[in-house]
């Protein structure tokens, strides 16, 4: 059976991981090729690598260091931050990365899927979509240029039409970060979660909130999401992803252990 | 022994060579015969279309060479998928309805049935095996990574199973000719071990 993923998040800036609450105030959590190497020796399923100062300040990123874990690790990988071209995507991956993701610039350049789907093909190419719930309107809306709190913006995007969008424009897997939740430890935004996973017929992975075990069980049981991501408990080691793991094996999710 | 990895032009092989590189081997990259000639062992990946992949091989002049072959050879994910007798994964507006590959194993390579399920098949799954020398030393169900959305369905020379919305062929086994829709470069303990049964083989 499928397992679900389990999906620590590096978020990379100037060549460490780095973690913030709501997208600010981001602090240094360590090496980017160590931790790598411990995570997937502790049983994660996939690692995400977000360069989350590319986007936002447009400048080209030095991505030398995905050589190096592509190295060290012997499980997948996606890198995500500042891919804007065929041209980054194909930089990417000849450094070893399987997948691609790529959030503000499919907002300015749709086609930009549809590109990097039919070169690379659909399994590596991942849209992150950044899903913020205005609750004045009651509107789940889409933001860009999320790396930090200056430069985001609000786009014309409502959260489900852009995720049937991306689907037709050939994503191949869809990360929700759900902005509200983020860095908040009070568990994914289920009711969101569920209402893209209705419309969301490729892989749809959860991202913002997770605080407790319960919270990736919910993720899969709840909202059937394919994987969970998470980055400060790990980071911080408040969930070991071993005892996770064997956490949700018990509760009956399909899980490799 | 000398492990050849089959330069098919059409992936990237950067995964597959930092795979043998932690098990110590540094294998021959090339798409050149008189080269490949020299091997004891045959890796041949894949990555992108059924399509690429074939217009490589033809490109080097390796479809017979590769039908030839009497030493161990392995195909991962599409290299797997080409070593059957055609593919029906066709460019969406070439107006082709299958790609013919190299016939080695007597099946075909068809879209994943799996109604109501997600594709692609993309993550680990478990894999139930015949005890092939392959996969000597891994557990049934043990589980390994798969991207695909398409499969070569359960013949004769299944020696692996995998289950996603169908059964489908995990791992082909012809004489000296192997497969897997895995990929152990990417499969952590469980596909290193893989790789260094085929490589003791």
């Amino acid at each position: 059976m499928l397992a679900k993923r389990i999906i620590p998040c590096l978020d990379v800036r100037d060549g460490v991981v780095v973690k913030g609450v709501q997208f600010k105030h981001h602090e240094v959590m360590g090496d980017i090729v160590s931790l790598a190497a411990r995570y997937a020796a502790e049983g994660a399923d996939e690692l995400v690598f977000y360069d989350i100062t590319a986007s936002a300040e447009g400048r080209r990123v030095d991505r030398s260091w995905i050589a190096r874990v592509a190295e060290v690790i012997n499980i997948p990988f996606a890198v995500a931050g500042g891919i804007k071209s065929e041209a980054d995507a194909q930089e990417i991956l000849a450094y070893g990365a399987d997948k691609i993701s790529i959030n503000s610039p499919a907002l300015s350049d749709p086609d930009l899927i549809t590109r990097l789907s039919d070169r690379f093909g659909v399994q590596c190419v991942v849209v992150g979509i950044d899903s913020y719930f205005d609750a004045a309107s009651g509107v789940y809306q889409v933001k860009q240029f999320t790396g930090s709190e200056k430069s985001t913006v609000t786009t014309r995007w409502q959260t489900l039409d852009w995720v049937a969008e991306v689907q037709r424009r050939g994503a191949g897997e869809i990360v929700l970060n759900m902005m509200n939740q983020d860095g908040m430890k009070n568990g994914y935004d289920l009711k969101q979660l569920k209402a893209v996973r209705e419309i969301c017929q490729v892989p749809l992975i959860a991202s913002g909130g997770a605080g407790a075990m319960e919270h990736f069980y919910d993720a899969f049981a709840v909202a059937d999401a394919d994987g969970a991501l998470a980055a400060s408990v790990f980071h911080k080691q408040i969930i070991a992803i071993p005892e996770l793991k064997q956490y949700l094996k018990e509760k009956g999710i399909a899980i490799r252990t | 022994m000398k492990l050849a990895v089959i330069d098919t032009k059409a992936c990237n092989l950067n995964s597959v060579l930092q795979a043998l590189k932690r098990l110590e081997i540094e294998p021959l990259v090339s798409n050149d015969q008189n080269e490949l000639k020299t091997a004891d062992k045959y890796i041949l990946p894949g990555v992108g279309t059924a399509q690429a992949v074939m217009a490589g091989i033809e490109k080097g002049g390796l479809s017979d060479f590769i039908r030839s072959l009497d030493k161990p050879l392995l195909g991962i994910c599409l290299g797997m998928q080409v070593l059957t007798k055609y593919s029906a994964e066709v460019p969406l507006n070439g107006g082709l309805t299958r790609i013919d590959t190299l016939g080695i194993i007597d099946s075909q390579v068809e879209k994943i049935q799996a109604p109501g399920l997600r594709l692609p098949h993309m993550g680990w799954n478990t894999v139930r095996h015949s005890d092939h020398p392959l996969f000597k030393g891994l557990a049934q169900d043990t589980y390994f990574y798969f991207v695909h959305s398409y499969c070569v369905p359960v013949c004769a020379d299944t020696s692996a199973v995998c289950s996603y919305g169908q059964d489908f062929s995990a791992a082909v086994c012809k004489n000296n000719f192997m497969g897997v829709q895995f990929h152990p470069e990417k499969s952590g303990a469980a596909g290193a071990q893989l790789l260094q049964n085929f490589i003791a083989l």
